[in-house]
């Protein structure tokens, strides 16, 4: 399990793209924001713990479709699938390395980000724990998006139109834990929603993504 | 008949040609009955009822109202139990029903947010809020279009059924989440429910009555609905696996 | 070890393409498959392999004694040969790869990226790849393409040691590799097309 997990980072690190590129994507909206907004500082102080969850949930969103693809088109996955190891640890191990190389990079830039968006002091801490919280479930659900559109050429945006529904509960309770934050009220209940969602995802999601990609194997 | 013995029966509508031969039976009268109750039920409820002391006309918008959002969800509950026992029993006409009850469910979900917006306007002076009811029905029609996508976008329809059978699962559980989520999120405008088995919450009689007149006449007319678009669906299933029979001959 | 296959039935695409395939393979035996283009080659060999359910019939002894090798070899461009092989033995748990290595000539390009590979190279990695599995039973599918003569002969003294260790191997090819082993036509087995108003219960 190790093994593979190694290879997927030493791919991303490797491959270039793969790394930066959420990252520069979600610096890129960041800095788009104002543009579109205004430069209010009042009302991007408002607006930032938003912006910044949905940055992050969009540049995560943006590596999902190579995740298994590329592990499909050269035949890793049929020789993973006739492996020892199970589906199921492959796809949480693919997950965990999309989180390790996508969402705690993202967790990372957010708060100098932050800065850019003008967010409030407090807002800062809940904004990265919200976000360390949140992001996992972002990779876990992502992965079950990219085990059902595997097979498909053009599955890109089909994937974006069945991952993003799956996210909203993620999305309500993560902004609201780091908008809570930042204006200085209890954080404790949408945080436990956060954390038991992750939670719930981490353990039950990969069998459902397992038993989708030996689907789409056969 | 035993309980065990009629389950068995229930499955034989199982094989497509049973199910083709026993909804073309039945399948007049579901429509004329639908469209009995639809009309006896609009045309009580919209010019044989008072107006509401403080909505005025406005409230019959009722009758389309709510039997839409009742169908909406109940058309995802329908594709969550014929996906399930695809997956279990794996009964192709059953897996196919999902998927004809989907643009059903799609277009009820429409109306239930139209006649929303349109009820809304002059009560609440806008046609759209972020309100919990709406919110989660906006949410519900992304996740029917997900369905349907996934649907189109695989050429295999054995694998198809599977992957949207997963698909309605999780989806449900997520769906269910986000209307929660929702709910934390924003408390709305929307008034409480309109029905509920709790009798001293529930509209008045005179407009109890012609909704369920309503409700009934939309239940039947998604069943015809559903009956009919699956027949449809087996019949190009057939199609297609004559065209791969031919293919493979060839 | 031995693996039995019963009665077979597969589909391909949802259409079945061979029924009533019966077959044995014994350890140090090799069972070469053959038949025409389309005639559901790949698709026995996925089945076998356990990478889909078959229509009907028994696949027996194939549980974890299997190492399948497809079209695609699975190897990762920016990794070197060397990880990228070493990958392979950690997630099957066996140890050394120098001996597949060596089988396949590829000692001299260990430290290469197997992006840089020429076609006929990558596709002695993806054959060393069964030597580092430690499973019994290989199975192969065209595992020749694109190798040139003496890259076959490599091949068919690997193939010939595995089974003088007690493995066998089932293979399908068109090129004679010179091994002990029968030949299985599976041209007879193709499946009848079904008649036009037999549609009960399913749709193939």
């Amino acid at each position: 399990m190790t093994a593979l997990l190694l290879r997927d980072l030493r791919l991303a690190f490797r491959a270039g793209g793969g790394f930066g590129l959420g990252l520069a994507f979600f610096l890129i909206v960041t800095v788009l924001v104002p543009f579109a907004v205004g430069p209010q500082s009042a009302l991007l102080s408002t607006i930032a713990p938003g912006v910044l969850w949905l940055g992050a949930l969009l540049a995560c969103l943006l590596s999902l479709d190579r995740l298994l693809a590329l592990d499909w088109e050269d035949g890793s996955l049929d020789l993973l699938a006739t492996a020892p190891l199970p589906l199921e640890s492959v796809v949480t191990i693919k997950a965990l390395a999309h989180w390790i190389t996508t969402g705690l990079p993202l967790v990372l830039a957010a708060p100098f980000l932050g800065v850019l968006l003008n967010l409030a002091p407090p807002g800062f801490l809940w904004l990265v724990v919200s976000l360390l919280v949140g992001t996992p479930a972002l990779s876990v659900v992502g992965t079950f998006g990219a085990a059902l559109t595997v097979g498909l050429k053009r599955g890109g945006l089909l994937l974006s139109l069945l991952v993003l529904p799956l996210y909203v509960p993620t999305l309500i309770f993560g902004a609201e834990v780091a908008r809570r934050g930042a204006v200085g009220m209890e954080t404790a209940t949408p945080l436990l929603f956060l954390g038991g969602i992750t939670a719930a995802c981490i353990a039950l999601l990969p069998f459902a993504s397992a038993a989708v990609l030996r689907v789409n194997l056969r | 008949m035993s309980i065990a013995a009629k389950a068995n029966a229930l499955w034989a509508y199982a094989n497509p040609k049973k199910f083709l031969a026993t909804t073309e039976r039945v399948l007049p009268f579901f429509w004329a009955s639908a469209a009995i109750s639809l009309v006896v039920g609009l045309v009580w409820g919209f010019f044989f009822t008072p107006d509401d002391y403080k909505q005025g006309s406005t409230v019959k918008i009722i009758y389309l109202h709510v039997p839409a959002a009742l169908m909406a969800i109940n058309a995802w509950l329908m594709m969550l139990v014929t996906s399930l026992v695809w997956l279990v029993r794996r009964h192709h006409v059953s897996a196919l029903a999902a998927r004809a009850a989907a643009p059903v469910g799609i277009v009820m979900t429409l109306i239930a947010l139209a006649t929303g917006a349109i009820w809304g306007q002059p009560m609440w002076g806008t046609w759209w809020a972020w309100d919990p009811r709406l919110t989660s029905f906006l949410i519900l029609f992304l996740f029917y279009l997900g369905y349907v996508a996934l649907w189109e976008a695989i050429e295999n329809p054995d694998t198809a059924a599977d992957l949207t059978s997963v698909l309605c699962l999780v989806g449900s559980v997520f769906a269910l989440l986000s209307r929660y989520a929702v709910n934390f999120w924003n408390q709305g405008l929307h008034q409480g429910a309109s029905l509920s088995l709790d009798k001293e919450e529930n509209v008045a009689d005179v407009f109890f009555f012609p909704l369920l007149v309503c409700i009934a006449g939309f239940v039947l007319l998604f069943i015809a609905l559903v009956f009919y678009r699956t027949g449809t669906e087996i019949r190009a299933r057939r199609i297609k696996a004559l065209l791969a029979r031919e293919r493979v001959g060839s | 070890m031995t693996l039995t296959v019963t009665d077979l039935a597969i589909a391909r695409g949802g259409v079945p393409v061979l029924e009533g395939l019966s077959f044995t393979l014994a350890p140090g035996r090799a069972l070469i498959l053959r038949g025409p283009n389309g005639i559901g080659k790949t698709t026995l060999l996925r089945t076998v392999a356990g990478l889909q359910p078959p229509l009907a019939g028994r696949v027996e002894g194939a549980e974890e004694t299997i190492a399948y090798a497809g079209h695609a070899d699975g190897i990762k461009p920016p990794l070197t040969v060397t990880e990228n092989l070493k990958f392979w033995a950690q997630v099957f748990g066996t140890g050394d790869i120098a001996p597949a290595l060596k089988a396949f000539a590829l000692t001299d390009l260990a430290d290469r990226q197997a992006g840089n590979l020429s076609a006929g190279q990558k596709r002695r990695l993806g054959l060393a790849r069964m030597l580092v599995t430690g499973r019994p039973i290989w199975a192969l599918d065209e595992p020749t393409v694109s190798l040139d003569r003496d890259s076959v002969a490599m091949f068919a003294a690997a193939v010939r040691a595995h089974l003088g260790q007690g493995g066998a191997a089932l293979i399908a090819t068109h090129i004679d590799l010179g091994l002990e082993g029968e030949v299985l036509d599976v041209g007879p087995y193709k499946a009848r097309p079904r008649p036009v108003e037999d549609f009960d219960g399913g749709f193939l």
